[in-house]
């Protein structure tokens, strides 16, 4: 789960990380209030989306005047932002964070996450803030600093002293990076954070290091321990079949293409997408009905395929070890008919009483194509698409 | 020989009242494991599927003489289930719940450090089977044979495919081992190529990986300079978009790192028959093995 800028910034407050003065705003009128309330004449607005690269789509704006302020607020609120992150369709604008603008002397990155291989939290640091962060790890490798803490003893004073004096901090800086750095550890161990990444850190005019963006990533599987953290979750920036998916207990991700895929497990899933791929044919979606499904579950999740008008016909990939293939074909049927499918439905069953599933399917008398195997069951799949 | 298992293991199950480890426990029984009694805080002196429940592992360790444990307790117990098996001597732990934190899992790798006799396959992975001798775990077990095929895969359903492909061909399998589709787990793919590289019984080898993190970049590597035996690769995930998390909680392409073009090429720049479909893996093996 992703949170707000704004939602972010509360946290930083929170664990002593300084952030610019700023106050978020749903409605034109609340900005020009938090403007009002901020004072001086010039302010940044910046549109609150779960995406990175806003700036360069449109929504981070510097503005003068109160007047300018509700005008630039409504156009944010009113749009949505569409960045290399989101795809074309966009995200909407959930609200306006309206901060003060300070003259900025430097711009640094910092981020913390854990760290599969080496099961440690790893800091990643650089002087080249502000930018992507990926194109600078990819075009100067020796920008980037690293640091692992070991969980055992926690981060050391000497590595933020490390990553302050390899990025030319100074004075009061060093320490003052030391609590940043600090505050980020211990907010990440407490919330259950999988990332979080400041870019950029600032060094502001007087000197002072300020995060002037703030982005969090909440480990979905420790949000049962966070119920304050689930009250921020934002279902308007999240996809609305994906959330009715998990509902339902299903794993699911919306992709662009025309075959709906029905699979159990994630490896299974990911395969099947691969092989419509490879045969010519484009994913609608990702979709791993859980490695002991039902035949429930193979009817929501036939509900969730067919909500993408862009299908043009579905595979259901089932390989059945403790969950019998004739119970699946059961579902399958039931759910075809219920569910009035409208578009080919290609079936391969493998697995137990897989030979029982196949003929309920051939006598069903619906039109469902079997198929023996996953090469031709994509094949035909992506064959009935086109017809 | 096999790995890890064989038709000597004594095993225990952690939560083992529960709805999931009362249905695989009986599978497990079925199938021939020697499941030895199980853990239940709270309902020790009881008996369920005729076997000892026991209040702390310590005790079903003491009660039965097992060295093995399969763990189905929820999400926000687990990590400490894992810790008290490693902890009562147990010193092989297959944790087959799904969903634990990822913070909880670091701290269990970190503390496993100090039990350097203990190995643990997961979690979120269907379990360990040495097929006629010992299933531990939810795989159904009519699908394997026993024979010469090590299997080690992170996906659950793609192992299965896997096996049913080779014991199709009748090559069968001497161990498969599921290690989980976690970021942080317990064996690694490296961690098992050795094992299946000194163990006489596995002629070839099929290694089941997907896209996110780096551990199939490492087994190529350890491929190339320590497994003589024949390996069949397979990838899932290549069609996947970056940052975009396919239900497995570690695949997930970030930072350009972990994508599937990546670990197909260093796959076959250390000499394994990666094969573009999984329909394709039983088939490779027969013709690598033949």
């Amino acid at each position: 789960m992703n949170l707000h800028e704004y939602q972010s910034k509360a946290l930083f407050a929170d664990y002593g990380i300084d952030v610019p003065r700023g106050q978020v705003a749903f409605s034109a009128e609340q900005a020009c209030a938090a403007a009002m309330a901020l004072g001086g004449d010039r302010w940044v607005l910046k549109a609150q989306s779960h995406t990175g690269g806003r700036g360069k789509a449109g929504g981070v704006r510097v503005v003068e005047g109160l007047d300018s302020v509700a005008a630039v607020a409504s156009e944010l609120l009113g749009m949505r932002l569409v960045t290399h992150q989101t795809g074309p369709a966009g995200l909407p604008v959930s609200g306006v964070l309206v901060e003060e603008v300070r003259p900025i002397a430097r711009e640094l990155y910092l981020s913390a996450l854990v760290d599969r291989a080496s099961a440690r939290i790893l800091f990643i640091a650089s002087e080249q803030g502000g930018m992507d962060i990926e194109a600078v790890a990819a075009e100067q490798p020796e920008a980037i600093l690293t640091c692992s803490v070991d969980p055992v003893v926690g981060l050391q004073a000497y590595q933020t002293r490390d990553l302050a004096f390899a990025m030319k901090l100074q004075g009061a800086q060093v320490a003052a990076l030391g609590r940043i750095m600090q505050g980020l550890y211990r907010l990440l161990l407490d919330k259950d954070l999988s990332q979080v990444e400041v870019n950029p850190l600032i060094v502001n005019e007087a000197g002072q290091l300020l995060a002037l963006d703030a982005k969090i990533n909440i480990d979905d599987n420790a949000l049962y321990a966070h119920p304050d953290l689930v009250e921020l979750r934002d279902l308007s920036q999240e996809d609305a079949t994906e959330a009715a998916a998990r509902e339902h207990g299903l794993s699911y991700v919306t992709l662009d293409g025309e075959i709906g895929c029905m699979v159990n497990g994630a490896g299974l899933a990911m395969a099947t997408m691969d092989m419509v791929r490879l045969h010519g044919g484009m994913p609608a979606n990702f979709l791993d009905v859980g490695g002991g499904t039902t035949a429930a579950k193979v009817a929501e999740a036939f509900k969730l395929i067919l909500a993408d008008d862009k299908v043009k016909a579905v595979l259901v990939n089932i390989f059945g070890g403790i969950v019998r293939c004739d119970l699946i074909a059961e579902g399958v049927i039931t759910a075809v008919k219920e569910v009035h499918v409208a578009v080919p439905v290609i079936v391969r069953l493998e697995g137990t009483n897989a030979e029982a599933g196949r003929t309920m399917l051939a006598e069903s008398g619906l039109a469902i194509i079997a198929a023996a195997d996953l090469d031709e069951a994509a094949s035909k799949a992506v064959e009935a698409a086109r017809a | 020989m096999s790995i890890l298992i064989d038709r000597s293991t004594r095993l225990i199950c952690q939560g083992f009242t529960g709805k999931q480890a009362t249905f695989h426990s009986e599978q497990c029984l079925a199938y021939g494991t020697q499941l030895v009694g199980g853990v239940t805080p709270g309902k020790g002196g009881t008996t369920h599927l005729g076997l000892p429940v026991y209040d702390t592992v310590r005790q079903a360790v003491s009660g039965t003489g097992a060295t093995a444990s399969m763990i189905y307790v929820p999400p926000p117990f687990a990590a400490d289930a894992i810790l008290e098996a490693a902890d009562a001597g147990i010193t092989l732990i297959v944790c087959i719940t799904e969903g634990i934190p990822v913070l909880q899992m670091m701290k269990v790798k970190n503390a496993l450090r100090g039990y350097p006799d203990v190995r643990l396959i997961g979690p979120n992975c269907p379990g360990v089977i040495t097929p006629g001798e010992c299933k531990i775990g939810i795989m159904p077990g009519f699908i394997h044979m026993p024979g010469s095929v090590g299997i080690v895969s992170r996906s659950g359903t793609l192992t299965y495919e896997a096996v049913f492909q080779t014991t199709r061909a009748g090559l069968g399998q001497s161990t498969c081992v599921g290690i989980g589709g976690d970021p942080i787990k317990g064996l690694d793919f490296i961690d098992v190529l050795a094992l299946f590289q000194a163990d006489e019984q596995t002629r070839g080898i099929i290694l089941v990986g997907e896209i996110g993190g780096s551990a199939e970049e490492e087994a190529a590597e350890y491929i190339r300079a320590h497994v003589t035996k024949p390996v069949v690769g397979y990838i899932a995930g290549l069609t996947a978009p970056p940052g975009k998390r396919m239900g497995h909680a570690g695949a997930i392409i970030t930072g350009g790192k972990g994508t599937g073009q990546g670990k197909v090429a260093a796959l076959q720049a250390a000499g394994i028959a990666v094969v573009d479909s999984p329909s394709a893996m039983g088939r490779r093996m027969s013709e690598l093995l033949a």
